[in-house]
């Protein structure tokens, strides 16, 4: 089980009992579905219920940051069908807050779907599961049930006239998936390519119809607002960057975990609730949003906030909120190789410049890794990322030439080093022993 | 409408269009390879990057909708930039073997590499290999070559219906393949080959034969079904190597068939006639034309003046050109003969004196596509119709309701409405009851002849879904005509039409189905029908272009009558066994690519065209030799100059589209309890056996839908019989029996067992409507 | 085990159906993936007779489910071992001995990634991200059971677990 460290919890109220308290009574006990209820029995008006979500500033926890409410927004009136879909694809390395919101808190989540189901007009929703944590499905699967059998889901739900049900579906293995259009082709029984948007899902979504898809930390949000209020939540952050979020922490810290801060929390701070550094060993770098997200040298997100503004003015991104935090046992470029296959082998091969692109990066960096490196492979990556980057139907491209830019960009003295001596900067004993695999005794 | 700017000019497109759509009518090129306006948009090659005013990032022209006011520009810095990027990229696993591969010379990607590639490449990693796949017989791959652009695979799933390729694995490793162990075995898998904008996708009996520079290109048309495919007729040496589309949107769209495609390897066959032939003496003999010629006449002569014209017959093919028909007729007509016809799949002729008009497809072939309602009656749509069955396809798909009344459920990757399959004694009767029903919700007074007839839920359903629509089409496939109730198949297909305000249409069986009506390739009033010369034989018979015992209705019974004629003058570019057999003179004429001449099409176009190439050894246009035989006869009225000369004498002038065109029928006596029973043949003409030509492509006899016929029943059907799917069976009729194997077919309907047509294992059986006997072999 | 790959048994077919369910009835190809994960399960892997016939269930072309079973990794196309063992080494897992992780399970087994030892039991795989990070490092049984902190003891006692 992870590690939870809260500040003004939240989102992870639930989650102090672990794995012994996510039924649904114990959900109910600490006022689960007690939103819903109101919604429905005061016939809450959808305008008005998305009015609430907007004041929140809730903004999309699954990476870009969009606000929650203004897209529940777009979703046409008249359409006679329309779909909730939650994305619980988390496959982005260092993301792991979904898996642990399924384990511990799952109702958070139908509740905050069945009331976004209620709030665009939709009468059905599917939760689509990364194909890694079928614990977590399975979690999900057996809190439908008890959701269904009290009545939350179904035709006539607590006797309003709503009716809404609620589906899982299970992925099975491609990080693509967790693009939403992608999401979408996979739901229907597809190889998960994304499509080319316009129209977006709003418009053109599941099977066609418009379709409201979020990130499943947002959904779990939905019932909070409602509880304090649009505008108590927002307080909880900073301006345009409402609310508390969940940071993932993994890599080098004491206690990799997640921790529910407010937006605005310094990363000093959340490096802190981490347990500090592995170690006591020295930051070299942090990737402040997931994968994709441009790395940061330690000097610079030692001075940022963990929120949307703050990290974009620092060059990067908040991504999904996956702190990877790395220390001096580092090889800049070792770490790059492994980024960049991820990207090369997640590539869904729709589109040239990212089915060509994705590969030639990593056999460059594997190269110049492998001490076969030449002096103009920088150059050569900086022109192959600007060629891929826009230039696709969907941004795997740019998230796979986001990390060699940036990677390139703070540590370029590291990679000269590996081209002209052909070996790592780190010492290959220190990057062993860094990553605490071997204790004394072992191996 | 809405008004876009594209590199500075202005124009006006249709709201909803694409950029590249809109960059296309102003006659601007956007470099592309995944887009293909007949195809859905992936949107995937990227090639086709443009800069739109105000987007940050370049868009891709085929799958952006245009906008008002909207400003593009396919040559500024940052679109060029773009598409070189994607060219590099399109390259880096791309093998540079242009000069082996078969795409040479009109490669898309080559062309546009010389535009967008630099010189050398910066990408030096190692290429991938991909392995190539068996598409079958007619496809040849090089998958390495391939660029994911995935048209070769909507090809397969949006037009040909059934998606039989598609993109495995992801990424870099994405490949593009069929279903393991599986080929491309629709009938218009060849045009995936067109469609591959690289050479990944070439043709297999193309495969190293001729670079495409080197080829002479002619504009021909299809001498197989009766849509009148434009083609592309590509020959090196005076040798036909290649056959490709030629664009028709109102006919062909961009499409062929299979068949259509690779049928010209017949044309260069080791069995070509080329030098006339004459039996001496029970011996073959190579002659001159004028000895081959003065045998023929003399003999016809004799046999007239003998025995009278009505002693000759003359059996020509559907698939012979307007003018070589209209001189047989004519010359027949000269010797004293009415026994003239070109049907000669027909069993019932008892519509003749009845019809108003020629029978054809009632309205143009592009209107298909505008039905809202479809009825397809008696019709192995999509084998004897591939771009008729598309078209319907593709309504289906928009909301268009097809419905089939047919005696086996072939999957024709349509969407249906409703459907009835029942044995063809059965038909007419099943007819009855939809057009007893269209006439009840119609309010519109039911015939006496469909008094009695209790309608199905089926029949009702189909009814229904016509009334519903507001414009219905009733269309009699080639099934249908062959029907030994033809007429009363008409004269229902009529009465529902026109109850219905809809048309009626007759789906050509052959290249001039109704060429063969403009001719006056039927019999007169006091001549015998193609069934009835054959049943009652002639002494004397001129076969034109025909194989009888694959082409008629009756195969065995045609040997049996051309064996014993006292003289067969046979015009054929190829030759038969069985010609040698039952014919006296064998007269070399040429396929459709050596001779100039026309076909009147389903819809009623003619369509004429010249010859693509010399005529091989001594065989000469059928017209020619018709014409000499005319002279030689002192026939008057044969002194043609031209083939065009004969084609105004037979149209009385030059018209797009042939007169006198007329589905109304009158008279037809109605009798539609159905009578039958015992065991009936269904029996189908696979696409590939239908016609001369055809029979002797050797890459299409190797296809999917060249099979063997065996003897295809239902599961119930084979518990009858107590025989497995596999295990040989003796089927009879009339007198004669030969033994297939015995084969599940789910679709057909109890009491029946489908043996295909025109293949020489099943001549022997007769007709192609008979009760049959089966019992285990 | 059901070795009969043209056929899915009727509990499979219960199971599938019940997928099936869950969506619009005309869209049963939404099922596909939880069917062919069904069908992985009853057969040790996918061998292409029992894409086919997952496909034929489902009313789909072959080949349209075929892309799917390639397309997502967790889809056995090859035979594997009875425990197919999956360490993701990802860069967030690598940080804390995802790649030593691997390692030591291939010298304690005698095989590479994507290799299955001699006595069929184990199969080893390279993953990608699964999304636990925080558990680093992880490893992924026979595709549904999370194996976390997989340190040398707990991979130890995970080896001599698997029978």
């Amino acid at each position: 089980m992870a590690l939870i460290d809260t500040i003004n919890p939240l989102l992870t109220t639930g989650w102090a009992k672990g794995d012994a308290g996510w039924s649904l009574k114990d959900y109910e006990a600490r006022g689960g579905y007690k939103q819903l209820r109101r919604v429905l029995e005061s016939r809450m008006s959808q305008d008005d219920l998305i009015a609430e979500v907007k004041k929140s500033v809730l903004r999309g926890r699954g990476g870009a940051g969009f606000p929650t409410g203004l897209k529940w927004s777009f979703m046409p009136k008249a359409a006679p069908v329309k779909y909730v879909v939650c994305n619980t694809d988390e496959g982005e390395p260092g993301t792991f807050k979904d898996r642990d919101l399924m384990r511990f808190d799952p109702h958070s989540v139908i509740e905050g779907m069945i009331i976004a189901g209620y709030a665009v007009g939709a009468k059905a929703g599917y939760n689509y599961i990364h194909g890694e944590i079928f614990e977590a499905y399975q979690r999900f699967e057996e809190a439908l049930d008890q959701a269904r059998a009290a009545g939350y889901l179904g035709d006539n739900i607590l006797g309003s006239g709503f009716s809404f049900d609620l589906f899982a579906h299970h992925g099975w293995g491609a990080y693509i998936c967790g693009e939403e259009t992608g999401l979408l082709e996979s739901i229907e029984g597809k190889k998960g390519q994304p499509r080319y948007k316009p129209p977006f899902p709003a418009n053109f979504g599941l099977y066609g119809k418009p379709t409201t898809i979020n990130n499943t930390e947002t959904f779990a949000a939905i019932p909070f607002i409602l509880g304090m209020g649009g505008e108590a939540y927002l307080n909880l952050g900073k301006p345009n960057n409402g609310g508390t979020k969940l940071f993932s922490v993994s890599g080098h810290v004491n206690r990799p975990g997640n921790f529910e801060v407010p937006m605005g929390t310094p990363f000093a701070k959340l490096l802190e609730m981490a347990g500090g550094m592995r170690g006591g060993r020295k930051l070299k770098a942090v990737i402040p949003g997931g994968s994709s997200a441009p790395v940061l040298p330690a000097n610079v997100i030692m001075d940022c906030t963990m929120d949307y503004d703050s990290i974009a003015k620092a060059g990067s991104m908040l991504g999904s909120g996956a702190v990877i935090v790395m220390d001096e046992t580092v090889c800049m470029v070792k770490a790059l190789e492994r980024l960049s296959y991820f990207y090369y082998e997640e590539s869904c091969g729709q589109c040239t410049p990212c089915r060509e692109g994705s590969g030639w990066l990593y056999r460059v960096v594997h190269r110049i890794e492998h001490g076969e490196g030449r002096p103009e492979d920088l150059d050569l990556l900086n022109r192959v990322t600007d060629n891929m980057m826009g230039k696709t139907i969907c941004a795997l491209a740019d998230a796979a030439a986001f990390p060699v830019r940036s990677f390139i960009k703070h540590f370029q003295s590291e990679f000269e080093y590996h081209i002209e001596n052909k070996k790592c900067l780190v010492d290959p004993e220190v990057q062993r022993m860094g990553s605490g695999f071997f204790k004394a005794g072992n191996v | 409408m809405v008004e876009i700017e594209i590199d500075g000019k202005t124009l006006q497109v249709e709201d909803g269009s694409t950029v590249i759509e809109a960059a296309h009518k102003l006659g601007t090129y956007i470099p592309h390879f995944c887009y293909h306006k007949k195809l859905s948009i992936a949107a995937n090659c990227r090639m086709c990057l443009v800069q739109v005013e105000k987007a940050p990032k370049p868009m891709p022209a085929c799958a952006t909708i245009v906008t008002n006011g909207m400003k593009v520009f396919t040559h500024s810095d940052l679109a060029i930039k773009a598409q070189k990027a994607v060219m590099e990229f399109l390259l880096i696993n791309h093998p540079l073997d242009c000069p082996i591969c078969d795409q040479g010379g009109e490669c898309q990607l080559q062309d546009l590499a010389v535009g967008y590639g630099d010189s050398a490449s910066k990408y030096e990693e190692e290429k991938r290999v991909v392995p190539d796949k068996d598409l079958g017989p007619l496809v040849s791959t090089d998958m390495t070559r391939c660029i994911n652009c995935t048209r070769c695979i909507r090809f397969t799933a949006e037009i040909a219906g059934f998606m039989e390729l598609g993109q495995s694995y992801r990424g870099e490793r994405a490949e593009v393949m069929p279903f393991i162990g599986k080929t491309v075995d629709t009938e218009l898998s060849g045009n995936i080959i067109d469609l591959c904008p690289v050479g990944a996708l070439t043709s297999k009996p193309f495969r190293f034969a001729a670079r495409t520079w080197e080829l002479s290109r002619r504009k021909s048309v299809s001498p197989h079904d009766a849509l009148g495919s434009n083609l592309i007729v590509q020959t090196k040496h005076d040798r036909v190597m290649r056959v490709l589309p030629l664009e028709n949107e109102d006919i062909n769209e961009c499409w062929i068939s299979d068949k259509d495609r690779f049928s010209y390897q017949g044309l260069n066959g080791a069995d070509r006639l080329t030098k006339p032939m004459v039996k001496q003496g029970g011996e073959w003999k190579e002659v001159d034309w004028n000895v081959a010629l003065d045998y023929a006449a003399h003999a016809l002569r004799d046999v007239a003046k003998n025995h009278g014209g009505s002693a000759i017959g003359g059996l020509l093919s559907p698939h012979a050109t307007l003018e070589e028909m209209f001189l047989a007729q004519k010359l027949l007509r000269g010797l004293g003969s009415e026994n003239i016809d070109f049907r000669l799949r027909h069993t019932d002729f008892s519509g003749d004196g009845k019809r108003v008009g020629i029978p054809s497809l009632g309205m143009k072939i592009a209107d298909i596509s505008r039905l809202d309602r479809v009825l397809v009656v008696g019709s192995f749509l999509r084998k004897d119709h591939p771009l008729i069955a598309q078209r319907l396809r593709q309504s289906a798909k928009k909301g268009a309701e097809v419905s089939v009344l047919h005696s086996a459920d072939d999957d024709l990757l349509i969407k249906l409405k409703a459907c009835v399959f029942a044995a063809p004694s059965q038909l007419p009767a099943q007819f009855g009851q939809v057009a007893k029903a269209v006439c009840t919700i119609k309010s519109v007074a039911v015939p006496h002849f469909l008094g009695e007839l209790v309608v199905s839920p089926e029949a009702q359903t189909i009814a229904e879904s016509l009334v519903s629509g507001s414009n219905v089409g009733v269309l009699l496939g080639n099934f249908a005509q062959q029907h030994p109730q033809a007429a009363m198949l008409h004269a229902l297909g009529r009465l529902v039409s026109k109850t219905l305000g809809g048309r009626l249409g007759f789906l050509g069986e052959a290249a001039n189905s109704v060429g063969g009506y403009v001719a006056g390739a039927i019999p007169g009033t006091t001549g015998l029908n193609a069934a009835a010369m054959l049943a009652d034989s002639r002494q004397a018979y001129v076969v034109l272009g025909a194989e009888p015992e694959l082409d008629c209705a009756n195969g065995a019974q045609a040997l049996a009558a051309l064996a014993k004629a006292a003289v067969t003058v046979v015009l054929t570019p190829f030759k038969s066994q069985a010609m040698l057999d039952y014919a006296a003179v064998l007269l070399p004429t040429t396929p459709f690519s050596e001779t100039s001449g026309t076909f009147v099409n389903t819809e009623g176009r003619a369509q004429s065209f010249y010859a693509a190439a010399k005529p091989l050894g001594d065989a000469r246009p059928a017209w020619k030799v018709l014409r000499v035989l005319g002279n030689l006869l002192d026939q008057s009225g044969f002194d043609y100059n031209s083939s065009e000369d004969v084609r105004t004498e037979a149209l009385g002038g030059n018209p797009e589209f042939v007169a006198g065109l007329d589905n109304a029928v009158d008279g037809v006596v109605m009798k539609l309890a159905p009578t039958a029973s015992g065991i009936e043949r269904v029996s189908d003409v696979p696409i590939h056996f239908a016609d001369p030509l055809v029979r002797r492509s050797l890459a299409l006899q190797m296809a999917a839908d060249s099979a063997a016929p065996a003897a295809r029943m239902s599961a119930a059907m084979l518990a009858k019989l107590g025989v497995a799917a596999g295990a040989d069976v003796r089927v009879g009729a009339g007198g004669t029996a030969i033994v297939l194997p015995a084969q599940l077919d789910a679709g057909l309907p109890d009491g029946t067992v489908r043996i295909a047509a025109a293949h020489a294992s099943t001549v022997a059986l007769g007709p192609l409507f008979a009760n049959l006997t089966v019992e285990k072999a | 085990m059901n070795n009969d790959y043209e056929k899915l048994s009727p509990e499979a077919l219960r199971r599938i159906d019940r997928e099936v369910a869950k969506y619009p009835a005309d869209q049963t190809q939404s099922a596909v993936m939880a069917a062919l994960v069904i069908a992985q399960d009853e057969k040790g892997w996918l061998p292409k007779e029992t894409i086919a016939a997952v496909a034929n269930y489902l009313g789909m072309a072959p080949m349209a489910a075929y892309e799917v079973a390639s397309f997502y990794n967790m889809y056995d196309l090859h035979p594997v071992g009875k425990y197919k063992i999956t360490v993701c080494t990802n860069l967030p897992c690598a940080l804390s001995g995802g790649v030593h992780a691997a390692d030591y399970v291939k010298t304690k087994l005698g095989i590479d990634f994507n290799e299955t030892t001699a006595d069929g039991k184990f199969t080893l795989k390279e993953g990608e991200c699964m999304g636990a990070c925080g558990d680093a490092p992880v490893m992924l049984v026979n595709n549904k059971r999370m194996c976390s902190f997989m340190l040398p003891d707990e991979i130890d006692k995970l080896l001599a677990e698997c029978k």
